[in-house]
């Protein structure tokens, strides 16, 4: 795994030292909050509804055991006890206090942790596929990668003040799990005919209030060019990107209002200016990255287990455990396990530190000391031997941790919404648990296969509504909370913007409305169909008959 | 009516502006200004930074609890979260 070179300590020390600083001449009186915020900001400290909010960067989703548990102990020692996983792979801490904040950014320095880009206008925190370095079928572990542009967006001087933040993620895989065509540059290394690895190059891509799924300026980017074409990129959006107005500053605005086309045209232009041997980093020091991401030490095994296999045949709650919550694994013996933390009427992505240390403890001991965060608010422990599936499951439920349901109705992603975030028009949680409660039954949920749920507070969609197979935005209407439903969007690799149905709904339909869609799905499906197929297949207007039809 | 609120600079804690010029995290000890007064009260609230993080106005309904459009938002400041109730906010006890 990635290990912090020792500029980088130097570099995250000094910078707590600075805030350390900084916050003293708040407490003091000196530093007015106009002076303060935009100080605590570039530290990931936002002020919410109750209290302050420490955003904490977790690269490209990767935790060792020993950072989880750091996590875990700042949770108990700064917090309530709890912290909250959201849909960049970052971490939450919503109780910190100011007082106790450098402290606490003291303990996560120590295991190479830190909140340096998780807010402002700069490029933030690189996301990837939970499954880096584990999946089969992939090119190439996507981390290397997210890893060069982790340290060469670090503090660049040219790209910290942008005209609004800047996301990019990173996947190797056929399969899209980092949804990469809605961020503002989304990136898929893949083989051309020559059998060379390169990047498609989608740009552009976003949600919020004006959601556009990205465009392909350049089908293949052969890999040692990534970086001169990333900054070819961000020249032409720092430079012709608006500062005007807060609402049409993102990437996606420029690509969309110059054509997906001309503005290829630009990036190719401005690369083609650029000295590629100035920037682009030189083969040994992408060999030394690659290095940190050699993959682990995996055993010859065969394939098969026996062992799992006859677990499976007596426990039948293991059986649905392993076919809803693990994955392929590359190596053979080996499958990835992924960890709900979606529990029916639970809070989507929280996790207390009792928890925090269990899954630190079961990673150590089986899955070569590696956690992985996913953009829908579960972990992932991506290296597990098939032989010990059974000993893991057991131990993740005794955490309480091992609901079955990664990509079913229940596996909900909600933004925090009213009941933490400032900016949000109504609460998305509650929503979250009531239709969790609703679809309970485990069985059922699995009759009725992929659905994905994604709930926001406000147009920001933090939630990513806009790409739920239902959606759900809250709206306030004359200080009431409502909802707006949104059908047939997707975030993975067939991208789509979902569309609104219809009128507002207030809270208490909001549930019912979830069960008439999953419903007319259920009675019309073909075969195998997913709901989102469903949808696709037959057209809006029958599934909003459907939501609006006279109960 | 109208009453000034704000997060304690320390913790963030909402708090509210109470009859003796203290900040109090109770709402119920906040004291309540007709809204020809408010403006001059945030004014002077606002002076107070290493008290607070911000300062701004709310409504008060008849009954003291938050009102207008803002009230379920203030509601949730006032009590805490709604979905973890082991969290809430001691209302009316003794400060
Ligand atoms: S979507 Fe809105 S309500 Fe939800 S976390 Fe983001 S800003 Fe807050």
């Amino acid at each position: 795994m990635y290990r912090y070179d020792e500029f980088d300590a130097t570099m995250v020390a000094e910078r707590v030292r600075q805030f350390r600083g900084q916050v003293e001449r708040r407490l003091s009186g000196d530093l007015s909050e106009e002076e303060f915020k935009p100080l605590r900001l570039m530290n990931g400290l936002y002020l919410q509804l109750h209290a302050y909010m420490l955003r904490v960067a977790i690269p490209y989703g990767t935790l060792s055991s020993a950072q989880m548990r750091a996590l875990a102990e700042a949770a108990r020692k700064y917090d309530k006890g709890y912290a909250h996983f959201t849909t960049r792979q970052n971490l939450q801490y919503n109780w910190p206090a100011l007082v106790d904040v450098p402290d606490l950014l003291d303990d996560l320095a120590k295991v190479e942790m830190h909140a340096i880009q998780t807010s402002g206008n700069c490029i933030r925190n690189v996301t990837s596929d939970q499954y880096a370095g584990a999946a089969e079928g992939e090119v190439e572990d996507p981390r290397i990668w997210c890893e060069v542009i982790r340290q060469w967006s670090t503090f660049h001087p040219e790209f910290s003040f942008l005209p609004r933040k800047f996301k990019i993620a990173v996947t190797a895989s056929d399969h899209d799990r980092a949804a990469i065509k809605v961020h503002d540059i989304g990136l898929r290394l893949h083989k051309n005919d020559q059998g060379e690895a390169g990047f498609e190059v989608i740009v552009g891509g976003g949600l919020g209030r004006t959601p556009y799924i990205g465009h392909t300026i350049r089908e293949f980017l052969p890999k040692r060019h990534l970086l001169s074409y990333l900054e070819a990129i961000l020249r032409v959006y720092n430079l012709q990107g608006r500062r005007d107005n807060a609402y049409k500053a993102r990437i996606k605005i420029l690509v969309n209002a110059t054509g997906g086309d001309d503005f290829a045209g630009l990036v190719e232009e401005e690369w083609s200016k650029i000295d590629k041997k100035e920037i682009d980093l030189p083969a040994e020091e992408i060999a030394r990255i690659e290095d940190y991401f050699a993959p682990p030490a995996f055993e010859a095994l065969s394939a098969d287990s026996e062992a799992f296999e006859q677990k499976r045949k007596e426990d039948q709650a293991f059986d649905r455990w392993a076919r809803l919550n693990t994955h392929a694994h590359k190596a053979p013996g080996y499958a990835i396990v992924n960890i709900s933390l979606k529990p029916i009427s639970g809070i989507p992505g929280d996790a207390t530190d009792k928890e925090m240390d269990a899954v630190a403890a079961i990673a150590e001991q089986y899955s070569f000391d590696e956690v992985r965060v996913t953009h829908e608010q579960n972990l992932v422990l991506p290296h597990v031997r098939k032989d010990n599936l059974y000993t893991v499951y057991k131990a993740l439920d005794a955490a309480g941790l091992a609901t079955a349901n990664i990509g079913l109705v229940s596996d909900i992603i909600a933004c925090p919404g009213l009941d933490y975030c400032s900016l949000a028009n109504t609460r998305s949680i509650p929503i979250a648990q009531r239709i969790s409660e609703r679809f309970a039954d485990l069985g059922q949920q699995e009759d009725i296969g992929e659905l994905k749920i994604k709930i926001s507070g406000c147009i920001n969609a933090c939630g990513h509504h806009h790409v739920g197979h239902i959606g759900i935005l809250g709206v306030d209407k004359k200080g009431e909370e409502f909802y707006q439903i949104t059908l047939g969007g997707s975030g993975a690799e067939d991208a789509s913007i979902g569309e609104i149905a219809g009128r507002g709904l207030s809270s208490d339909e909001v549930v019912d409305a979830v069960e008439k869609l999953v419903e007319f799905y259920r009675q019309h499906r073909q075969g195998g169909e997913r709901f989102l197929d469903a949808y696709r297949r037959l057209g809006a207007d029958k599934f909003k008959e459907a939501l609006y039809a006279a109960a | 009516m109208k009453a000034v609120t704000g997060n304690r600079l320390t913790d963030g804690a909402v708090v509210y502006l109470a009859d003796d010029d203290q900040w109090t995290v109770q709402l119920s000890r906040a004291v309540r200004i007709g809204d020809n007064d408010a403006l001059d009260a945030l004014s002077a609230a606002q002076t107070r930074v290493h008290e607070i993080a911000d300062a701004y106005l709310i409504d008060i309904a008849e009954n003291g609890a938050p009102g207008g459009r803002a009230r379920i938002r203030e509601s949730i400041r006032r009590a805490g979260p709604t979905v973890r109730p082991d969290l809430a906010r001691q209302q009316e006890t003794a400060a």
